[in-house]
């Protein structure tokens, strides 16, 4: 076939319309999130003092430290699905999460400590933290890249990076309500360790089926 | 430069709004800059540039099948040029070869002569003998024949949507053999 016969096949191609890739993005989390949810419900459950803790804020800061990964990482994620973005001007968002942690840790150090140091850095749910996350994340991380395989990334080793940002602080937000840790030193170590194995593992596969 | 590459936004407007001949000028008119870059990268890269046409290929596919990638209110150049750039990296690379690419190679390129062997059996060719039956007629009858869809429909005692269907699977089923080659 020369070039003028397949631009002819394509032109007469025209016709099909493919769906935005934010779109396949939404359904193939939606399609994801039941996993993950099964997950949690079977394993893990809500922590029992949910209602008194969510009068504590540093429960509450978890989940805005968590939405503040994964809702930025989507954005992000979206926006370098166009073949000609750079992530410059748009990796600050990512960054959102980390100076949340920051400002948390800093006021947390002001209060008179409940607990000594090491005790709150090292909880009660560290290793449980460490696999429930990934863990949740890994159905959603299918989603989100099968999601991104829709776009046209120029590097699919750093989309898959963001799918994983985007389905461990995904999976995060879920673990935090089990969670009965909330000092900040405890997410700022294990959530981001926990973030940084789901990340590499998006890595790792967005470089070789993100490739289009 | 700039009017030429206005003149591609306008027609991938109307193509995206569904002016298949608007679509098609555009795919020809940028054919000649994607060949003489193609050719341009292959020869910094010390390769022939026999291969030049596969990858004008592969990057017109790529163009098809990930257009809805393109943002209507952004310029268009920039965006082929990024495809056209990661095709052509993707191809060196496939070869063996650690390469740069130059943005510059394709903004300020002239456009390319067509190659006089037109008969040659490129990449394109030799994976469409592999599709499944239906998807190779229907893009035999189409690309080769320049059949309409309606007549390649009634020639093969197909639906029109089921001709249609065949059509996009077998281009997107030839990107993905090339790229997984």
């Amino acid at each position: 076939m020369d070039t003028d016969q397949l631009i002819r096949s394509l032109a007469a191609d025209n016709v099909h319309r493919a769906p935005r890739v934010g779109t396949v993005l939404t359904m193939a989390l939606l399609v994801a999130a039941p996993l993950s949810i099964l997950i949690f419900a079977t394993f893990l459950g809500v922590r029992p003092d949910m209602m008194s803790a969510m009068r504590n804020p540093f429960f509450d800061m978890k989940f805005a430290v968590t939405l503040s990964l994964a809702i930025p990482a989507i954005i992000v994620s979206l926006h370098l699905s166009r073949p000609e973005a750079l992530l410059r001007g748009w990796g600050w968002l990512l960054l959102l999460p980390v100076g949340l942690l920051a400002v948390a840790i800093g006021s947390e150090a002001m209060m008179a400590p409940a607990m000594p140091m090491t005790m709150r850095l090292m909880g009660k749910n560290s290793r449980v933290c460490l696999f429930a996350i990934p863990a949740m994340a890994l159905p959603l991380l299918a989603g989100a890249l099968f999601g991104l395989r829709h776009g046209a990334p120029s590097r699919p080793a750093l989309a898959g990076a963001l799918a994983g940002l985007l389905s461990a602080g995904l999976a995060a937000t879920l673990y935090a309500s089990h969670c009965t840790d909330d000092s900040p030193l405890f997410v700022a170590t294990w959530y981001t360790l926990a973030t940084a194995v789901v990340t590499a593992i998006g890595a790792a596969v967005g470089s070789k089926v993100l490739r289009y | 430069m700039r009017g030429r590459e206005d003149e591609w936004t306008g027609l991938m407007r109307s193509a995206m709004a569904g002016d298949n001949a608007a679509y098609h000028r555009l795919l020809k008119a940028v054919t000649p800059v994607l060949r003489a870059a193609a050719r341009r990268g292959l020869a910094r890269a010390g390769q022939s540039p026999d291969q030049a046409e596969d990858i004008v290929q592969e990057i017109l596919l790529a163009v098809h099948l990930k257009r809805h990638t393109w943002d209507s209110e952004a310029p268009f150049a920039p965006w082929l040029f990024a495809i056209a750039r990661n095709k052509l990296i993707d191809t060196l690379r496939r070869r063996g070869r650690r390469v740069f690419v130059n943005i510059d190679d394709f903004a300020e390129t002239l456009p390319g002569a067509a190659p006089q062997e037109t008969a040659s059996v490129g990449e394109v060719a030799a994976q469409l003998s592999t599709l499944p039956q239906r998807q190779r007629d229907v893009l035999q009858s189409i690309a080769v024949e320049a059949a309409s869809i309606k007549d390649t429909a009634a020639k093969f005692a197909m639906s029109e949507g089921a001709v249609r269907v065949a059509l996009h699977r077998g281009l997107a089923a030839l990107t993905a053999k090339l790229r997984d080659d």
